[in-house]
This record gives structure tokens, sequence and C-alpha cells, in this order.
């Protein structure tokens, strides 16, 4: 593995300063970062690290999640205009931050329309008029930075590590922007940040862009009027690293030939590089491949998949009872959070004080309204359902039952679709539960998780009971109403450990079940037994489920019988 | 204001460029939905495509910039207005964020004025805005539904009628509505795609080649906006002269008898729901073979819009993986050889 040599310390303490230092020299350009991390030390360094570099020079605003639109974007003061009598208007926290930067506090929290706004702001035409310091504390995979803010930004990079060396030092040279522009890009090395990227798996050419500019600054902050390899490799660290969908796959022969039949055709022999395109590809893939954090990858279709069936589902939750759905009276509000005025509610809240109010302000003409007096409307929205299909993958459940189930399942799913439900999968066999498709409204995904699931293996049902729990707190915590449908014999041989044991692992599943009753997840059990009320049906009273056995069941019925379950659930509230 | 980035200087999307210039040739066609990855340069090629329409004229101070040349087409306030000042403006793009509210969009009470001098005024939203003009709505699939509703409904009536808080209010607005989205988030429900005119699949480059000539475009735009537009001003003046032309030739492209017959046995073939495709892929080869300075529709142009103007039309099990466009093509193969 080749690595770059007169970079600067490539370890993430480096990166670190360096994100610091290019975000300083050029708010405008690379959209800004993403912290992944708590709020702590690490975090407190970095911004540190980035006041050093600016000086203080550029606004450094910071937004609370539960930032409203108004104050983001400016608009109406409405208690400053109600005092006053005429129009005041207050400027958003975003023309605040012209030029410099805007820290997110929780931006995993963010709702999908104020994300939207930001997004927008950002693509104001040929530059963002400021940097976005996004703090992403989620934890888990439920949680993520908004795909349209991530995908804007240039960096990521978890402050935590390597926090001892995060130190700021000497200051940056002036105009670096304009040094920057006037820095020469190699075709060479364009083609080898592309090439690398495309093996990366990185779907947006914004990465590309990002990288250029990276590249150019880098250089710039050297005092070197051309790019060389080690900007590019720094780059493709910082840019590329974590935006990769998939591990790079060994030049394959055919790849290696058109690549020497390109630098055939290419007249570079005047280069005194000996370098091939390819080659300088393959260092700067390497140097991004040391950057990959450990495990990434194998993370990395299930978070991508978390992230997308996601970023649907934030204005779900976050409008709900706001704008549509049954009116539910009226209640004191501000109605420039997105609800609806009620303004015959308001004048009729105001009405009684207005010859007090006329009093105090005897100048004033009109209806005298305080802030106090306005009534939003309110409105109850049935909420969406989510139904998760647990499905026994296990050598018990007979191989050809589960082919039956995946019948039912496919019935149950083109219902989904109608209804716009979303629909998850989890699997379990040998040893654990897996969630095999995160909660999304595609029904392709989750015909094909079926249709790929294979067999074999002990009956982890405690598992599988338990990972059903977390995703049902999951789809609760976004507003949804989860539906848990069991395809199983119920027949548990694996304990929570992942030992064989019977006994012990159907006691076990039994108390998993009663949590999960408990949590208040409705639930439906499907036999696919071939001897019916066995411990399918113990595992059905366990949580209290309905309990269809499949070999009296059509996979009709079963439709049949969800669909009802599915529509029961969406109603309770 | 800046330049905006030039319509010519997007690398690659072909497909999509051409859909969103057809949509300006004949705006009639509906809009446009552009399906695929992010960073693609959706958005990009949307505001581009206005900067490079010529400017139009509007009435001053109108809220709905209503177009002097037709009374028909005018909001009641215009029409009252004898010999109305005009103005020459660009053509308005509005985008429509995300969790934009139904006040925001069709408009609602003017609070600044109800509170300062209680007054009952209506406050345009943003359909007013985008009247004669654009609106664009990225991820239209995660649009609240009753959103997407009143958008199309909108759309397809070319006039907004809102009846809220007190208010009467009707006005013009018609726009050529593009939305994006990416399919795997989430899907449109059949009755919303039927109603866009046109869709593409928009598709991130697979080749080296694009991959480059894309960054570097953007980055020499980004140094020196003015300088990098007026570069390609010639292209995009070939362009708008390209555009101009055909919008006023549009009208007299001939559409044969037997090209007619043959794009209704293809829409009977394809099974498609409605009418509305079989009308949009005729507009759109008419609009094609405008754009191309030619005076009659061949099967050609035909085979070339069916694509856009029916992939989405197509009656779709939700869990028949078969692509569109395959069906689109076997269709064109046992119907026209």
């Amino acid at each position: 593995m080749t690595k770059p040599t007169d970079a600067a310390p490539r370890d993430a303490s480096g990166d670190a300063v360096l994100i610091c230092k290019l975000l300083a020299a050029d708010p405008n350009h690379l959209g800004g970062v993403a912290l992944a991390s708590g709020p702590g030390p690490g975090r407190d360094a970095f911004l540190a690290c980035y006041r050093h570099y600016t000086q203080d020079q550029t606004p450094l605003i910071t937004v609370p999640s539960h930032v409203s639109v108004d104050r983001l974007e400016g608009g109406l003061d409405i208690a400053a205009t109600l005092a006053r009598g005429k129009p005041i208007k207050s400027r958003g926290l975003m023309a605040t931050a012209e030029n410099g930067a805007l820290l997110l506090l929780s931006a995993e929290r963010l709702s999908i329309d104020k994300a939207a706004r930001i997004a927008l702001a950002m693509d104001d035409n040929h530059h963002t008029p400021f940097s976005l310091i996004a703090c992403d504390e989620s934890r888990d995979d439920d949680e993520a930075l908004p795909a349209i803010l991530a995908e804007r930004l240039a960096f990521r990079i978890n402050p935590d590590q390597g926090i001892a060396a995060l130190k700021a030092e000497g200051s940056l040279p002036k105009n670096i922007t304009a040094a920057a522009d006037a820095v020469t890009l190699p075709e060479k090395i364009e083609k080898a940040l592309a090439e690398t990227a495309l093996m990366l798996g990185i779907a947006s050419p914004r990465a590309l862009i990002f990288a250029f500019r990276v590249t150019k600054l880098h250089a710039a902050l050297n005092h070197r009027k051309s790019v060389n390899e080690a900007d590019a490799a720094v780059a493709a660290q910082l840019v590329f690293a974590h935006r990769a969908t998939q591990m790079p796959v060994e030049q394959s022969e055919t790849e290696d030939q058109s690549e020497d039949q390109n630098n055939e055709s290419q007249p570079d022999s005047s280069d005194t590089d000996s370098d091939s395109g390819g080659a300088l590809a393959d260092r700067v893939l390497d140097a991004v491949r040391a950057h990959l954090p450990e495990g990434l990858l194998a993370k990395l279709d299930a978070s991508a998949f978390a992230r997308q069936g996601r970023s649907g589902t934030g204005a779900k939750a976050a409008k709900a009872g706001k704008t549509r759905g049954r009116p539910l009276g009226a209640r004191r509000g501000d109605p420039r959070s997105g609800a609806r005025l009620d303004l015959v509610e308001t004048l009729r809240v105001a009405a009684p004080w207005q010859t007090l109010r006329r009093r105090t302000q005897p100048n004033r003409s009109g209806v005298l309204v305080h802030k106090d007096d306005f009534r939003v409307r309110r409105f109850k929205e049935s909420r969406e359902t989510t139904a998760i299909f647990v499905v026994d993958a296990s050598g018990s459940s007979a191989i050809r039952r589960l082919a039956e189930a995946k019948g039912a399942v496919e019935l149950i799913l083109a219902d989904c679709y109608v209804r716009r439900d979303r629909v998850a999968v989890i699997a379990f066999r040998s040893k654990s539960a897996e969630i095999l498709l995160h909660p999304t409204r595609s029904l392709q995904r989750a015909k094909r998780s079926l249709a790929e699931l294979p067999g074999g293996g002990g009956t982890p049902l405690t598992a599988a009971i338990e990972t059903t729990l977390s995703l049902a707190d999951q789809v609760k915590r976004t507003g949804g109403v989860p539906l848990a449908v069991f395809l199983t014999d119920g027949r548990a041989n694996i304990t929570r450990d992942g030992t064989p044991d019977k006994a012990r692992a159907l006691g076990e599943s039994e108390s998993a079940a009663k949590a999960l009753r408990a949590s208040g997840v409705k639930s439906l059990v499907i036999d696919l037994s071939d001897r019916p009320e066995g411990a399918a049906k113990v595992l059905a009273t366990a949580l209290a489920a309905l309990y269809l056995p499949l070999p009296h069941a059509e996979s009709h019925t079963i439709s049949n019988h969800v669909g009802a379950a599915m529509k029961s659930a969406g109603e309770r509230r | 204001m800046t330049a905006r980035f030039p319509f010519s200087a997007i690398a690659g999307q072909d497909e999509m460029k051409r859909a969103l210039l057809l949509t300006a040739v004949d705006p009639m066609i509906g809009g446009l939905l552009a399906f695929g990855d992010r960073g693609t340069g959706k958005s990009t090629a949307v505001r581009a495509l206005a900067a490079l329409l010529p400017a139009m004229k509007a009435i001053e101070g109108c809220p709905y910039h209503c177009d002097p040349a037709s009374t028909q087409a005018q909001c009641e306030a215009c029409r009252n207005k004898t010999k109305p000042k005009t103005k020459s403006m660009p053509i308005p793009v509005v985008d429509l964020p995300l969790g934009a509210t139904e006040d925001r969009v069709v408009g609602a009470l003017d609070l600044e004025r109800a509170l300062a001098s209680g007054e009952k005024a209506f406050e345009p939203g943003l359909l007013a805005a985008a009247n004669r003009g654009y609106l664009y709505v990225d991820e239209v699939n995660l649009l609240e539904d009753h959103i997407v509703d009143l958008l199309l409904d909108v759309a397809a009536s070319g006039e907004n009628v809102v009846e809220r808080e007190g208010l009467s209010i009707r006005h013009p607005a018609r726009f050529v509505l593009i939305g994006s989205g990416n399919p795997e988030e989430g899907e449109l429900r059949p009755q919303l795609l039927d109603r866009f005119g046109l869709s593409v699949d928009v598709r991130t480059p697979t080749d080296v080649a694009t991959w480059v000539e894309i960054a570097r475009r953007r980055l020499a735009y980004e140094a020196d906006p003015e300088a990098y537009a007026a570069q390609w001003a010639p292209e995009d003046a070939e362009l708008q002269r390209k555009l101009v032309s055909a919008r006023k030739k549009v009208e007299s492209v001939i559409l044969s008898d037997e090209i007619l017959e043959r794009a209704a046995a293809l829409c009977l073939a394809l099974q498609t729901d409605g009418l509305r495709g079989q009308l949009t892929l005729m507009r759109a080869a008419r609009a094609l073979t405008a754009f191309e300075g030619r005076k009659q529709v061949t099967l050609d142009d035909l085979k070339r819009m069916a694509g856009p103007a029916l992939r989405h039309r197509l009656r779709r099990n939700p869990l028949d993986e078969t692509g569109s466009q395959t069906r689109i093509d076997r269709a064109l193969t046992e119907l026209f050889g």
C-alpha cells in the first residue's frame, strides 16, 4: 500500500484539523461536515479548532433541531408586530450565518421540512451561503442525518477519535480560495479520482465535485500551484471514505486491458511520471481503503436501506395533527409553525379584552390581538401502519410450508401497496434473528428479501421476538403503528445465548412474547406446523395474538385476516 | 443575480434534457417526472432551462404576472384594467420544498395585513408565483399526498381556487410541473404518476469521462459564473433559437392518420389506463418533430417518445419487477418490427 508522504499526519485528528482548515478557508463550496458524535470533548475540540482558523471573523450560529422554519428563514416577528401594530420582520438564522457556519445540534432529529429548507438554501446557485456543521448524534440504525443534507456535506468525521492530537496550529494563508482556483488539476488525477469514486460505488457526482475542490484547496494550503497525488489521496479519504457503498473489487483483467489501451492511445509519453492512470487510481483507492472504518461495509447495506426508508417518514410523523385529518377543535399556538390559524376562535378570545387593551394603546385602530390570543386548528390523523413480518426460516419449519407462507405474505404485500402501508421483514434461523428489511414502502424489496430467504438451522424464537420488539419501538417512535406477523411453528429450540436447549428456549420465548404483548404491539401468528394447535398456539396465547393455523388457512384467508388486523391497528390511537 | 449554470453545459443526461426541452416546446405535454439518484443534476437542469427560455411579457404589479396578450388567461384584476403597463421578466421557476404547508402552496390570508391594519387580503402562494413558469418539486414521492393531489388538480385545470378563512379567490395558475425523486425511498400512487406528462429515469453516469467532465465544468462555473456562462452563451443561444422556432411550428406539424393509428395500437397493446397516455405520446412526438426542424411525425419519432410518454402509465403489478421500458420495447418490436 502506498502511503502519501508529504501530507499531514493521516489519522483521525489530522483529518479533523484539516477539515477545519478547509471549511474555514472555503465556507461556500464544501457544504460542511457531519460530526458523528454526541456532545463532548471531541466536538468541543473540533469547534475550538474551527474557530481558531476562522479567527472568529465569521459567524458560527448554533441552531437547535426544534428551530422553527420561521426562525430559520426569517419572516414576520409576530410578538413585535402585534406590539407595535405594524409588520416587523426578523432576519433568519440562515441569513445571519452568511459566509460562516450553521452549527446544527442533534441534526438527526431535524424534521424533513426544515432539512429541505436548509438544503434549498445550500443549493443557492453557484455557492452555498454558509457551511453546515451538523452534529449527528444518532446511535443506532433508526436515526440518521436527513439524506438530503448528508448528500450536500463534503465531510463526515467522528471528532472523538484521536481527540488528544486535535489542536490547531498556525493560521491560514490569506486569499486561499483565490489561490485554490488558480491551482491546476492534472487530467490524470481527475480521472483517478473519478475512477476511485465509481469503484467505491458512490452514486452522486457531487462527491467528485467536492473531491476536486478539496484537492485544489489542499494544494493551495501547501503552497503548491498544481495538484499532486498526495492531495488526491487526502481528498479521496475525506470525501469518499464515508460515502462508499461497496468494497472496491480487485481490478479484473479486462479492466486492466482497457486501461492499457487507453494509455496507449493517449500521447502521454512526454510525461516523466510513468504512472498509468489506473495505477494512480489504485493508489488513491488504497489510501481510502485504509480509511474505511472497520465493519463499516458490513453495516453499509442495512444502514443505507434504513436511511432511505426513513427519509420518507419524518414528514409524516412531524406533521401529524397539524394540517390534515379529522378536526379536533382549536388550541393556543403559533400560526406560523405550519398549523392553520382558526380566525374566528382567535377573535373570540381577543374580543373580551378589547376595552382594556384600547385603554393602554389609544392610538391603535382595529382589533387589538395579542400573541396569546392565537388559536390554531388541530387535527387527528390516522397513523401509518407498519407490518413487521417475522419469518421462521429454521429447519423445523418445513421449507415446503415456508413456500406456502411466502405466497400468503405476497398477497398481504399487495394489500399493503394499496393501503400505502409500510413493511419490514425479520428472519430468524440457526442462532440469531436478523432484520432483512427496515420499514419501507418499497414492496419490491420486501418481496425480494423474502424470495432470497435461506432456510435451515435451529429456531431462535426468543431472539426473533426481541428483535421484533426493538423494531416495533422504532416504528412507534417515528409515529407509526407496528403490527407483528409471525410465520412460525413456534417450536423454539435455541436459547437467548444461542445454545440448543428446548425446554429453556420455550420458557424464554414465552416471557419474551409477554414483553411484546405488554408493549402493546398487536400481533398475528400464522402456524406453519403440520399439526396445528401446538407450540404456535401457546405463542399466540402469550402474545394475545390472532392465531391462524396454515393447514386450514388458504392464502386468501390469511391475507383477509391480516388486512382486517392492519385496519384496526391503523384506526387505534 | 449571478448567472445560472448554462443548460448546454450539463454533461450527460441527454434523455432528461430532451424531455425538459419538449415540455418547453409544448407546455400542454404536462410536466415531467424525473426519477433517479441524487446529485444527477436534476434541479440544475430545471433552473438552467428557465434561464434558457426567452423572457416573457407580464402585466406590471400583478402577483400572478398575467400575460398581457391573452385576456382569457388573465386574473380578474388584470382583465378589468384598460391598457395595463407591462414589463419583461424571466420565466419563473419556483421550488416547492418538502414540508411546505397548504397555506404556503395555495396562498392564505395575509397575516401581516390582517394583524397590522385589520384588512382581509390574500397572500398569494407558490402556485401564484409559478404561474406561466415551472414548479419544481424535489422528492415529489415524499411530499404529503394531499399536497400532491392539490398540485396535480391545479396543474390540470390551470386555475387555483381558494376557499378558506373567509377568502374566496380564483386566479390563473398554469405551470409546468417538474417532479423528481428516488423511487427506492417510496413510490408515487399510480393515479398521480398518470398525471405527469413525461417520465425519465435519471441514472448516475457510470463512465469516468462523464464524471470528470461534470466535476470539471462545475468547478469552472463556481470559479467565475459570469465568464463561464458567457463561454457557453453561443450554445445556449442556438438552443434557444431552436426552441423558439419549434414553439411556432409545433401546431403545424403533420400527424398523419397512420401515425395516430399506430400510437393507438401501441397504447392498446400496452393496456395503458385512460387516454392521457396516447394524447401525451402524440403531443410529445409532435414537439420532438418540431424541435428537430421537421414537418411530419414519423414512426421513428413515435418510437423514441414511447418510453418517456408511456413508461409510467403501464398497469403494474406492484410486485412485478419487469422494467416498464422492457415491456414497451417488446411491444414496439411486436407491433412495428
